[in-house]
């Protein structure tokens, strides 16, 4: 039972008959080494790609080291977001406060660098050494008329969904400060595409070609000006719900500006999204353009992937992603390319999507909320997994054990958004999975010899599920389940945290 | 051994080398500081954090897992930026703590975080590095480990280290961990080896190290070896514990062997140093050494190393020694009167300039993030001749703003140092040789050696090529020799 900690057992299930049901927006268990950062983590991405402001860390070094120029976000223009700026907080600081420090710092960088707005985060120590950032943030604003909005982003202050909060709260103190002139009804927002790599470029080239205006990018080669007449758009599409959905509701509940989820991964949901936008703005000739544009695209686009489509037919794939919404689309572009998924999850994932997951994918799919190097590496192997789709920190995991791998997070290189985004993707696919290095990866060697061991998610049987020869609860892995395949059991009370309540899941 | 050089540069030596001869260190004159009226602010820092330094030290030792206490980012975002240089898998637990811990204190979790850690991983020892959150919050780390302990005999040895942010580098964390790992888990022993206490330096230099060591008959103790943990072969299964790091065993008997020898070492005052913390308290022999880059500074831990095994030179040493010289003399006129820019941790500045300097490259900006207030000292004594240098810019605590503005004012033909030096090689249209840590955007960071007569062979190559693929690429014939 060493793959699973007892603390983390409702946050790990595998598809059954049962409604599947996770524990998730929880903070991480200590010790589990989770694939997480933190609050400001949560900010910092949320807010980074603004290329025109100046982005200041207030604390010591290390949060501004480990942010510098992190994301692919790419910038039709200024490039000031991909410098790193700290307060560099010293010793000194820590015994007599940093507000002087602060102050002096934002009046240096906003002479040097004429921002069009400043983003002061705050990180751990910041609260605790009882500085006024607030308070620092408005003076300065005053001396230098530039707007400069703290972000209230310590790091324990929760998960980095908490973070996303703070970096919408930040944001929505610059909405609705500028005229909203110039602005036609058929206009949206775009909130929570970040522009890695160039990507929304591609989907406001989408947009534009259906006459729908893009009013501000939220974040991806965002613009201060921009966002502060964002109120003025007829609709605001969101992609990557955990990060902006907070923001979206404030823009509905402040300005009557309705939403729509949307995701521009695979034929399916970028299609999906664009004809969304048609029947939003119930528009015939909008509608009619849309309909061009995604038979145009396809057309291109098709006869490549289902090319690719020949050598990856059949192959497994697991899926850790920052937001389990994303892992949904990447679930059914996946299928597009004949491939099942057999292992999914996320860091900051809802238990809404995760239900949405687990009825996408097949029995015996292994589903998981913050997961950890161990168990994810546990599963890669139990389920005999050909392809991982993840970040930084999962590609070793994958490479060690000789599977293939796919960057769909924040350094990514190539668009993988819209239809050309998804020839790019199945691109990216074949070339790592066909590649023949894996012929000298020792599992894949063994493999082909030895069946994997299923791996033991619960401690006892199901009482209600009868038990004939599955006396311990364990699916069968590797393969689909038997019918009477069972949601596993929930997890024992943690005497530390107190029991974690399961809805639907009681005998 | 034929180099006329003297041992042991740096002073401090606690045992059987004699002090320095000739060009030993001037009393040392603290390294320049940012100008007055300078910045307040820092822009893209030259530096990591401690706890990075800290968990790199734990990350090489036996079957132990760091673990730090605080934030869950702490963990995730050290993890990222290492894994992204080494390639590697690297877990590093959290305490992950909330605002009722920030508030209330974080024993229990961290309680609950070292036994979430030891059930889960079964580690031989667990590391535990403190973050700028616990430190300000005023936890007594030291306290908290010993009742972790009381309370369960059962678990692995713990071996904690104060590493906040705000008081030093990630080399300055790195030395503490050192240190503190020494004064844990080291003791008395019969020992018939060196122990080897390198600054931070790619697993390629550890395994040379090794190497080098084993080439006069010594076994290497090298605290801490992180050559098999963050460059390990591929494998059937993931291990629940990284494989190789420095032995228990041999860390328990450290004490007996024949010397200590440390390699850099650059830290901020106050920082405690592992080879003074072993001659300490086992009286052994202690030599404290630049990092062997190049020639003249390979040959004093040569030089060391014949004294303590009491025999003379190793001829596979001796050969690649003169293959270097002779690769010198073949390639001495693309390099001779070219200038460059050093940055980086202060113990590869100091080896990679004096590098440098033997083979008629001249530095002419030295600049780390590093601020141990020794770094001029440590160059010069490490290459005398540098005095003579009068445009010679050494800055600690520098930024890449100033080392941006410094390379702008020197227009040298090189760059050498980490990834981070990037944007200024591209802006200038500099050529960067990338050496140290972090290499992030170029393959194989961990297989680098820039230590030994063979990574001095390995940079001189690579040095000499780039600026004649310069030379080639610019000039209008394209000639096909060199």
């Amino acid at each position: 039972m060493a793959e699973v900690l007892a603390a983390r057992r409702g946050q790990v299930a595998r598809v059954g008959p049962a409604p599947t049901d996770l524990v998730c927006d929880r903070r991480s268990t200590a010790g589990s080494v989770s694939q997480r950062a933190c609050t400001f983590c949560g900010s910092r991405v949320v807010l980074y790609p603004i290329a025109d402001a100046l982005h200041l860390v207030h604390g010591p070094v290390g949060c501004a080291v480990y942010t510098w120029d992190i994301r692919g976000a790419v910038s039709s223009g200024p490039q000031l977001h991909r410098l790193s700026f700290s307060t560099d907080l010293r010793e000194r600081h820590v015994v007599f406060g940093g507000e002087q420090q602060l102050e002096q710092c934002l009046l240096e960088l906003i002479e040097k660098h004429s921002p069009s707005a400043a983003f002061v985060y705050a990180t751990c120590i910041v609260g605790v050494i009882g500085d006024d950032v607030e308070a620092v943030c408005r003076s300065v604003a005053d001396r230098t008329g530039v707007p400069v909005i703290p972000v209230s982003s310590e790091g324990f202050k929760g998960t980095k969904r908490d973070g996303y909060t703070a970096a919408c709260r930040a944001l929505e103190q610059l909405v609705g400060t500028a005229p909203t002139g110039g602005i036609a009804p058929a206009s949206v927002n775009l909130l929570g595409d970040f522009n890695l790599a160039g990507e929304i470029w591609i989907i406001r080239d989408y947009l534009e070609r259906m006459g729908v205006q893009v009013v501000a990018n939220l974040t991806g080669d965002g613009r201060i000006a921009d966002i502060r007449r964002a109120h003025g758009a007829g609709l605001n599409l969101v992609q990557c719900s955990g990060s902006t959905l907070a923001l979206a509701r404030v823009l509905q509940r402040k300005y009557g500006t309705p939403f729509r989820r949307v995701s521009y991964f695979g034929f399916e949901d970028m299609a999906e999204a664009l004809y969304g936008v048609a029947e939003h703005f119930d528009d015939a000739t909008m509608r009619e353009r849309a309909r061009e544009l995604v038979i145009q695209e396809i057309q291109d686009a098709l006869p490549v992937v289902q090319d690719l489509r020949a050598d990856l037919e059949g192959k497994r794939a697991a899926i850790y992603v920052g937001g389990a919404f994303k892992a949904i689309s990447l679930v059914k572009a996946l299928r597009t390319l004949g491939m099942r998924t057999v292992l999914v999850g996320s860091q900051t994932g809802n238990a809404e999507d995760y239900r949405h997951l687990a009825v996408l994918c097949d029995p015996g799919t292994v589903v998981v909320d913050d997961s950890n190097p161990r168990e994810l590496a546990a599963f890669l192997v139990e389920q005999d997994v050909d392809l991982f789709i993840g970040g930084v920190k999962e590609r070793p995991i994958a490479y060690k054990l000789g599977v293939a791998f796919c960057d769909h997070n924040h350094e990514r290189k190539i668009p993988l958004e819209g239809f050309v985004g998804m020839v790019n993707f199945a691109r990216e696919i074949h070339a790592s999975v066909t590649s023949p290095v894996w012929q000298f990866a020792p599992r894949r060697a063994r493999a082909r010899t030895r069946p994997a061991v299923p791996i033991e998610l619960g401690t006892r049987a199901d009482p209600a599920a009868g038990t004939d020869g599955d006396t311990d609860g364990v699916l069968p892995a590797g393969r689909p389940p038997a019918a009477d395949a069972r949601r596993l059991d929930p997890p024992p009370a943690d005497p530390a945290r107190g029991s974690v309540p399961l809805p639907g899941r009681q005998p | 051994m034929t180099a006329g050089t003297g041992p042991a540069r740096l002073g401090g030596t606690a045992g059987a080398v004699p002090s320095p001869d000739a060009r030993s260190a001037p009393a040392a004159p603290s390294a320049e500081r940012a100008p007055r009226g300078g910045p307040v602010s820092t822009t893209n820092a030259c530096r990591m954090c401690m706890p990075l330094g800290a968990c790199l030290a734990f990350a090489g030792v036996e079957g132990t897992v760091p673990i730090l206490h605080g934030g869950q980012g702490c963990a995730t975002y050290i993890r990222r930026y290492l894994i992204s240089h080494f390639n590697e898998p690297l877990d590093i637990g959290s305490s992950s703590f909330d605002e009722s811990a920030t508030v209330f204190g974080g024993e229990a979790d961290l309680a609950h975080g070292i036994h979430n850690l030891v059930s889960a991983y079964g580690p031989r020892a667990v590391g535990v590095a403190t973050t700028c959150l616990a430190e300000t919050i005023g936890e007594d780390v030291p306290q908290i480990l010993s009742r972790i302990r009381r309370d369960d005999a059962s678990l692995p040895p713990i071996v904690g280290v104060s590493t906040p942010s705000y008081a030093g580098t990630h080399a300055d964390g790195y030395q503490a961990a050192v240190a503190a790992l020494v004064e844990a888990l080291a003791g008395d022993g019969p020992g018939d080896g060196v122990t080897l206490l390198p600054g931070i330096v790619s697993p390629a230099d550890l395994r040379h190290l090794h190497e080098l060591s084993g080439a006069y008959g010594l076994p290497a103790t090298v605290v801490p070896d992180y050559s098999d943990s963050l460059d390990g072969p591929i494998a059937a299964e993931h291990p629940r514990l990284r494989p190789g790091g420095t032995p228990l065993r041999d860390l328990a008997r450290c004490g007996g062997n024949l010397a200590a020898v440390t390699l850099g070492g650059l830290a901020a005052p106050g920082v405690p140093n592992a080879g003074e913390a072993l001659a300490g308290r086992f009286g052994i022999a202690h030599h404290r050494l630049p990092l062997p880059i190049g020639i003249r500074l390979t040959d004093d831990l040569v030089h060391v190393l014949e004294q303590v095994c009491g025999h003379g030179p190793a001829p596979w040493v001796e050969a690649e020694r003169g293959r270097l010289v002779d690769a010198y003399v073949d390639g001495h006129k693309y390099v001779s009167g070219r200038r460059a820019v050093v940055y980086g941790d202060e113990d590869l500045v100091v080896g990679t300039a004096a590098f440098l300097s033997e083979i008629g490259v001249r530095p002419a900006v030295c600049a780390s993030g590093g601020r141990s207030g020794g770094l001029r000292a440590a160059l010069l004594a490490a290459a005398p001749e540098l005095a003579d240098l009068p445009d010679l810019q050494v800055v600690e605590d520098a930024d890449f703003e100033r080392i941006d503005a410094l390379t702008r004012e020197a227009s040298p033909d090189l760059l050498l140092g980490h990834s981070k030096g990037y944007p200024t090689a591209r802006a200038l249209g500099i050529p960067l040789v990338r050496v140290g840590l972090p290499v992030h955007d170029r393959l194989g960071g961990q297989r680098l050696t820039h230590l030994g007569y063979r990574g001095a062979q390995r940079l001189f190559d690579q040095i000499v090529n780039t600026l004649i693929e310069r030379a080639q690429d610019a000039s209008p014939v394209g000639y096909a020799y060199m």
